[in-house]
């Protein structure tokens, strides 16, 4: 598991962990609280988003090649399509002569285009987050604008092993490869689907198990060392002046896109 | 007759990682049948990188015929059941409720017929002496009847060679002693790779020493464990 962290000396790298924390908060809630249908204001977070990937010098490939992490969430919303309160049979010729009919609604597929576009735009603006901030110091800015000590010692703690279990997982997908051959002889090697899925299963039970395990032995570790769930409080710095001025320009431009949606959406 | 031909052959293999690190430079080996031989060196020489090559799960440049056959994906599933690969860890290795499945997974996997699976298991589990432990789950079991089961998984398969990645690692006095006594009544052609020298001199007469890659020295046990020097150079005392 690699940082997505790039290094770079952009000004979008250099500034405050905390101001880019709530910026890209600001983003996230103007942009999903914008009403359906606003294009306009939608192609304007997109350029919004392509022009700090630009900034930051982290190319607007990457973040696009990226951001197809969205596309699950995308089809969580695809049922829209056919379940609008306008919904039509389709009139497709192919369809009609096998007798069947999908109801379209062209209400459910704004919607769905809408939530589609927002979800992509949402991701980018956290996939530039992570790119442009180093992973401890977005953990401390998470502490530092008052997340509770939990939350953010699960997500470093998550972070910090999930490379271990990934390893484990490539260890035992190997293990798994070296026993996985074929007889000599008229025999089909590979087995059925039910016996393989049941075989997966079982590894995912293992490293189930011994995840949890590993989560004792660590957190044992941890007791040992004198962990007692408290972070050590970082001095706080002031947001400094410059940086101040823009997260208040910042929030203001999200402010003004967000307006401008409520005035181009349904 | 056939004539002697290496069961394993390795010709100047060379790994990188990823990362572009070199694992390996340039190794030459031949394992021929029946031998029973020790890969040793310092953590990080290369040896569980060799090992994974010997059944395709890492391909490196260069050549490795097995039983004359090349190491190439058309032969993957060939190989794979004449090596048998005995990993560190038995938990990465056992993965089903049942020790009986575990050891069944490489024959079923081969599309081998039920009775002709029952056969192979039962076989397995007696020649690791766990023949009770059909229906134990291997998640319970201690760390050196896991390591015999583990074992039995691969000797499912008949493989010609076994390949152990540091099998008495963790292992309390008596499982290792039990696990060397193992080893000396299994008949296949073995490759070991450990930091146990005295199990090298119990079980092997030949041994192969990696050092940064590349093979240091290949010659009888007897001789390479008296070279002082060489086992200082190679970071092994």
């Amino acid at each position: 598991m690699q940082e997505r962290y790039t290094h770079s000396s952009s000004p979008v790298h250099a500034l405050d962990a905390r101001v880019k924390v709530i910026l890209t908060l600001v983003f996230l809630l103007s942009l999903n609280l914008t009403p359906i249908s606003a294009w306009p204001a939608y192609i304007l977070y997109l350029s919004l988003t392509l022009s700090v990937a630009l900034l930051a010098r982290v190319g607007t490939g990457f973040v696009i090649k990226r951001s197809a992490l969205a596309l699950p969430f995308m089809l969580a919303a695809l049922p829209l399509v056919f379940t609008g309160a306008d919904a039509r049979p389709l009139a497709l010729p192919l369809l009609r002569e096998l007798g069947w009919s999908v109801p379209v609604s062209l209400q459910g597929l704004e919607r769905f285009a809408s939530i589609a576009l927002r979800s992509w735009i949402s991701v980018q603006a956290a996939i530039l987050l992570a790119g442009t901030t180093r992973f401890n110091d977005l953990l401390t800015a998470l502490q530092q604008i008052g997340l509770p000590h939990l939350f953010v010692a699960i997500i470093g703690l998550m972070w910090r092993y999930l490379s271990v279990i990934g390893e484990e997982v490539l260890r035992m997908l190997r293990a798994r490869a070296s026993r996985s051959a074929s007889a000599p002889g008229r025999y089909r090697a590979g087995g059925s689907l039910a016996w393989r899925a049941r075989v997966t299963g079982g590894m995912a039970g293992s490293l189930f198990l011994r995840s949890l395990e590993r989560s004792d032995r660590v957190y044992s570790a941890m007791l040992s060392r004198g962990y007692n769930g408290q972070q050590p409080v970082e001095g706080l710095e002031p947001i400094s002046a410059a940086n101040r001025r823009i997260l208040l320009a910042g929030v203001a431009l999200l402010a003004a896109l967000w307006l401008f949606g409520l005035l181009t959406g349904r | 007759m056939r004539s002697m031909q290496p069961l394993i052959e390795i010709q100047n293999l060379t790994y990188h990682y990823p990362d572009g690190k070199q694992a390996l430079n340039g190794i030459n080996l031949a394992v021929m049948p029946g031998e029973k031989i020790s890969l040793v060196g310092a953590n990080g020489a290369g040896k569980s990188t060799l090992l994974l090559h010997l059944n395709g799960v890492l391909t490196g440049e260069g050549g490795i015929k097995v039983d004359g056959l090349a190491l190439e994906k058309a032969n993957l599933g060939r190989i794979r059941a004449l090596v048998g690969l005995v990993f560190q860890n038995p938990d990465d290795q056992l993965f089903s409720s049942t020790v009986y499945e575990d050891v069944a997974y490489g024959p079923t996997y081969q599309g081998l017929p039920h009775s002709e699976v029952q056969q192979r298991v039962q076989a397995a589990l007696d020649a690791v002496h766990m023949d009770d432990y059909a229906s134990r789950n291997p998640y319970h079991l201690s760390g050196g009847e896991k390591k015999r089961i583990a074992i039995a998984t691969v000797l499912s398969m008949q493989p010609q060679v076994l390949i152990f990645d540091e099998p008495t690692a963790g292992l309390d006095p008596r499982a290792r002693r039990e696990l060397i006594a193992l080893l000396h009544e299994l008949p296949q052609t073995m490759l070991i790779a450990t930091h146990d020298l005295p199990l090298v001199e119990q079980l092997t007469p030949r041994t192969v020493i990696l050092n940064r890659g590349a093979v240091a020295a290949d010659g009888p046990t007897t001789r390479i464990l008296r070279d002082a020097r060489l086992l200082d150079e190679n970071g092994l005392c």
